[in-house]
C-alpha cells in the first residue's frame, strides 16, 4: 500500500512533466499557425477591435441586425443558457412577450413569419449567429433606419450568408457582428 | 435532403469507419503486439523508471484492484489540494479564488471518477492551472484508468485458467502513450487551426461595435476539449460546454468534437474481437449498442427539429426546430444527435442546453444514462454491459436447461451475486439520491431556501431536475439539466458520493467476476454449451438490460418526464 501510494505520487509527477510539454507544444503551434496566436479571433472596422469573430455582442440599435435573445446579457465571461424547460408557463409568457416586441419593432411583418431563434435564448448566451431567414426579416427596420432601400441591404445581406459545410452538411447562417461591420463598411464609410 | 440530417449522418458513418482500425490498434497496444506507436516505447520505458514500476509484474485480479484503489485515493488528495489552494498558485491572470471544500469535494470525486460533472463554471471557477493539471490530467488519467480496467478484463477472458491478469501500471501508462496522447495530439491542432483559443494570456477587453465593454473569457481550450471528447469525460473549459462559441466554433469542429464522443468507446467493442479473436461475438454487441444509439437519436432528432408545441401554438415560424438552448451555427439535429452520443457513452459533455429539451428527449437521455451499459465510458462501458452478460448467461441457462457458461468459464453462486449486486446498485443511487432530495424540496423548504431554492423550473420538469443530476452521477456521465442551482453543500457532497460509489463499487464488482473466471478450469464448448455470439443471445441481453433498467426507473419516469410529455 504505501509503496503503491509513493509510485502513484512519482507517476503523477512524471506524467504532469508529460502533459506540460503537451500542451506547450500545441501553444507553440497555436501561437505560429492559428488565425490569432492562440487568442480569440478579433474583427476590426476602420482599423478599430469592435469585437470577436465567434463571440456575440448584443445589439440595440435600428441601424444594425440584432442576434439572438442571451441569458447572459451576451456577458462573454459569463456564458449561460437559460435552462429554461419546455413547458415552463413563465418562460413560455416570456417568449410571447419577445414575439410582440419583436413585432413591433418590425411592422411590417405577419406573426407567423417571426422566427423562432429570434424569441428563444441561445445555449450559450454568446449565439454569434442567425439564420438567414433570421436576417432577412431584419432587413425592412435597418434599411429604414439608414436611410436605405431594402434591395442594397438584401444584398449585403446575401454576401454575408455562410452556406453549409460543401454545401451539403449542416445548417447556413450568417454572423451578426461580420454584418453589421459589413454594413457599415459599406454604407458609412467615413465612420459617422 | 435537409443538410442538417446529412451533418448527421456522415457523423454517425465516420464514428463507425474510424472506430473498427482503432479497435484493431487498441487490442495490439494491450497485447503488446507490434504496433504504429512503437516509437513511444523509450517515452515509457522513462515513465516506468522514475516512478519506480515494474511493467512486468503480472497482478491477481486482489492486487490490480488494490493498485487501483491507492492510485485513485492518491489523486483524490492531490487534486482536492490543487482546487483548495489554486488562487495561490501560477497561471491565474483573471485571478480567480479557490474552490470552497464542499465544491473542491465534487469536483475532484467527479474527475478521478471520469465523470466531469461541474458544479462550478470553469471561467470563474479554476484557473488555468487547474484546467491543465487538474482538469486536463484527470481527463487522460482517468479515461486511462477505465481502459486499463477493460484491458484486465480482457486478459482475464481471454486466459484458459490463470491467477493473474496482466499489469495495471502497464496498461495504464500504453492507453496513455500510445491511444490517447496520440489521438488528442492530432485532434487539438485540428482544433487550433480552426480558430480554438489556446493561449495562457487571461481575458480579452473590447470595446463592441456599440460601444459596450465587453470582457471575453479565453485561455488554453484546444489542449483540453479533445481529450475531454476523446475520453468520455466531458468537462468543459467553459460553463456551457461546447455548447460555447470558442469550444465549438464551427460546424466542422462540432462535426470531429461529436465523431470524438464515440470513436474510443465503439472502438473498445471492436478491440474485444480482436483481442479474443472473436469478431462474431464483438459485432454482436457492437449491433445490439449501435441499435440502441440509433432509436435514442432518431426519438431526439425527431423532437427537436419538431420543435417546442408550445411555441408552435403560438403561431410563429419554428422550422428551424427547438431553438431555446440550442446554437444556430449547429442547429437542432446536430444538438439532438449529440444528445443521444453524450449519454449513450459516459461523455458527458454538450452542444446544447439539456435543460431545454423537449420531454421526450429528456427521458431518453435519462434512460441511455440508467441502462449506462450501451457503449458507455471508455473501457467501463464494456465492463458494465459485461455484467448484464453474466446475467443473461444465467438466466438463459435457466430458461433452456444449459450450465451457464461465458466463452468457456462457469457462471456459478459468488459471480452472479456480485454481477446483480452491480445492476442493483446503479438504480438504488439514483432512485434514492431523487427520493431523498424530492422530499426534503418538499419537506424542508428553509433548507431548499437557504441553499438558493435548487430548481430552475416549477412542478414535473423540476423533478426532472433533480432526477437527472443523481441519473448523472451515478452513470459517471457528468452532464446535468444546468437550471438545477448545484453548487450548494447539499448537492456538492450528495452528488460527489453517487459519483465516488457509481465509479468505484462496480469496477471492483466487474474485475472480480473476471478473475473469479480467469481462475476456473476452461470447459471446451460443447453440444451443451450456450452459444453466446447469437443474434438470438444479443437480443436476449437488450432484454434483460432494457427489463431491469426501464422497469426500476418507469415510475419516476412517470412522474417526471412522462408527465411532462402528456401535459404539453
Amino acid at each position: 500500500m504505501k509503496s503503491d501510494f509513493f509510485k502513484s505520487l512519482k507517476i503523477t509527477l512524471v506524467f504532469c512533466v508529460i502533459f506540460s510539454i503537451f500542451a506547450l507544444i500545441l501553444w507553440a503551434f497555436a501561437h505560429a499557425f492559428s488565425p490569432n496566436k492562440g487568442q480569440v479571433e478579433i474583427v476590426t472596422l476602420h482599423g478599430k477591435v469592435v469585437g470577436a469573430d465567434n463571440v456575440g455582442q448584443a445589439f440595440h440599435k435600428d441601424v444594425y441586425f440584432w442576434g439572438r435573445p442571451s441569458a447572459a446579457n451576451y456577458q462573454a465571461d459569463a456564458s449561460s443558457g437559460s435552462n429554461k424547460g419546455p413547458t415552463n408557463e413563465a418562460y413560455l409568457k416570456d417568449v410571447k412577450g419577445r414575439i410582440d416586441t419583436f413585432l413591433l419593432n418590425h411592422p411590417y411583418l405577419k406573426r407567423s413569419e417571426v422566427p423562432a431563434e429570434m424569441v428563444t435564448a441561445s445555449g450559450s448566451g454568446l449565439d454569434p449567429d442567425i439564420t438567414p431567414q433570421s436576417a432577412y426579416v431584419q432587413v425592412g427596420r435597418v434599411a429604414k433606419a439608414r436611410g436605405m432601400n431594402d434591395e442594397a441591404v438584401k444584398a449585403i445581406v446575401d454576401k454575408q450568408i455562410e452556406k453549409p459545410l460543401l454545401g451539403l452538411f449542416g445548417p447556413p447562417k450568417v454572423n451578426v457582428l461580420k454584418l453589421n461591420v459589413s454594413l457599415d463598411k459599406a454604407l458609412r464609410p467615413n465612420g459617422n | 435532403m435537409n443538410t442538417e440530417l446529412l451533418g448527421n449522418a456522415l457523423q454517425i458513418i465516420l464514428m463507425v469507419v474510424l472506430s473498427y482500425p482503432l479497435g484493431k490498434h487498441i487490442a495490439k497496444v494491450y497485447k503488446g503486439e507490434k504496433n504504429l506507436m512503437d516509437f513511444m516505447a523509450p517515452v515509457e520505458k522513462w515513465i516506468y523508471k522514475l516512478s519506480g514500476i515494474d511493467p512486468s509484474e503480472e497482478m491477481g485480479w486482489k492486487r490490480f484492484l488494490k493498485v487501483f484503489l491507492t492510485l485513485n485515493l492518491f489523486w483524490f488528495i492531490w487534486g482536492f489540494i490543487l482546487l483548495v489552494t489554486q488562487k495561490w498558485l501560477p497561471l491565474n491572470p483573471d485571478g480567480n479564488g479557490n474552490q470552497s471544500p464542499h465544491l473542491a469535494f465534487n469536483t475532484i470525486a467527479s474527475f478521478i471518477a471520469n465523470c466531469n460533472l461541474q458544479d462550478y463554471s470553469g471561467e470563474s471557477g479554476l484557473t488555468y492551472f487547474t484546467q491543465v493539471y487538474m482538469v486536463m490530467f484527470f481527463q487522460f488519467a482517468s479515461a486511462a484508468v477505465g481502459m486499463a480496467a477493460m484491458a484486465g478484463v480482457l486478459k482475464a477472458i481471454a486466459s484458459k485458467s490463470s491467477k493473474t491478469i496482466g499489469n495495471f501500471w502497464y496498461y495504464l501508462v500504453r492507453s496513455v502513450t500510445r491511444i490517447l496522447l496520440p489521438l488528442s495530439m492530432m485532434v487539438s491542432l485540428f482544433f487550433i487551426l480552426q480558430g480554438m483559443p489556446m493561449t495562457f494570456e487571461g481575458k480579452m477587453h473590447i470595446k463592441t461595435l456599440e460601444g459596450i465593454d465587453q470582457a471575453i473569457s479565453q485561455g488554453p481550450v484546444a489542449v483540453i476539449v479533445s481529450i475531454k471528447q476523446l475520453g468520455t469525460n466531458g468537462g468543459g473549459f467553459f460553463g456551457v460546454n461546447s455548447t460555447h462559441p470558442l469550444e465549438n466554433p464551427n460546424y466542422l469542429t462540432n462535426l470531429v468534437e461529436s465523431i470524438s464522443i464515440l470513436l474510443i468507446p465503439m472502438a473498445m467493442i471492436f478491440a474485444l474481437g480482436f483481442y479474443l479473436k472473436k469478431r462474431k461475438l464483438s459485432f454482436i454487441i457492437f449491433g445490439v449498442m449501435f441499435f440502441a444509439f440509433i432509436v435514442s437519436t432518431s426519438i431526439n432528432v425527431h423532437e427537436e427539429m419538431n420543435g417546442n408545441p408550445r411555441i408552435t401554438a403560438m403561431g410563429i415560424d419554428q422550422h428551424q426546430g427547438a431553438m431555446e438552448g440550442k446554437e444556430v451555427r449547429l442547429g437542432a439535429a446536430a444538438t439532438a444527435l449529440w444528445s443521444s452520443a453524450t449519454t449513450v457513452t459516459s461523455n458527458g459533455s454538450v452542444n446544447g442546453m439539456h435543460d431545454s429539451l423537449m420531454p421526450l428527449s429528456g427521458a431518453v437521455t435519462l434512460l441511455n444514462m440508467q441502462i449506462n451499459a450501451w457503449f458507455g465510458g471508455v473501457g467501463v462501458g464494456f465492463l458494465n454491459y459485461y455484467a448484464f452478460i453474466i446475467i443473461a448467461v444465467f438466466i438463459s441457462g435457466m430458461m433452456i436447461g444449459r450450465t451457464p457458461e461465458f466463452l468457456g468459464k462457469k457462471v456459478e453462486a459468488k459471480e452472479m451475486k456480485i454481477a446483480t449486486l452491480v445492476v442493483l446498485l446503479h438504480p438504488l443511487l439514483i432512485l434514492l439520491g431523487t427520493a431523498i432530495s424530492s422530499f426534503m424540496f418538499v419537506h424542508a423548504p428553509a433548507f431548499v431556501a437557504k441553499e438558493g431554492g435548487w430548481l430552475a423550473n416549477p412542478g414535473y420538469h423540476g423533478l426532472s431536475e433533480m432526477f437527472y443530476q443523481f441519473t448523472s452521477s451515478a452513470a459517471n456521465n457528468g452532464s446535468g439539466f444546468e437550471g438545477l442551482g448545484d453548487n450548494t453543500p447539499f448537492w456538492n457532497y450528495s452528488a460527489g458520493l453517487v459519483i465516488l460509489f457509481g465509479r468505484f463499487f462496480p469496477i471492483i464488482g466487474q474485475v472480480a467476476i473476471a478473475g473469479l473466471l480467469a481462475e476456473k478450469k476452461f470447459i471446451p464448448s460443447s453440444a451443451g454449451t450456450l452459444e453466446t455470439d447469437t443474434v438470438t443471445f444479443g437480443v436476449m441481453t437488450f432484454a434483460v438490460i432494457f427489463i431491469i433498467a426501464a422497469l426500476s426507473f418507469f415510475p419516476a419516469h412517470a412522474l417526471s418526464t412522462i408527465a411532462e410529455y402528456l401535459s404539453m
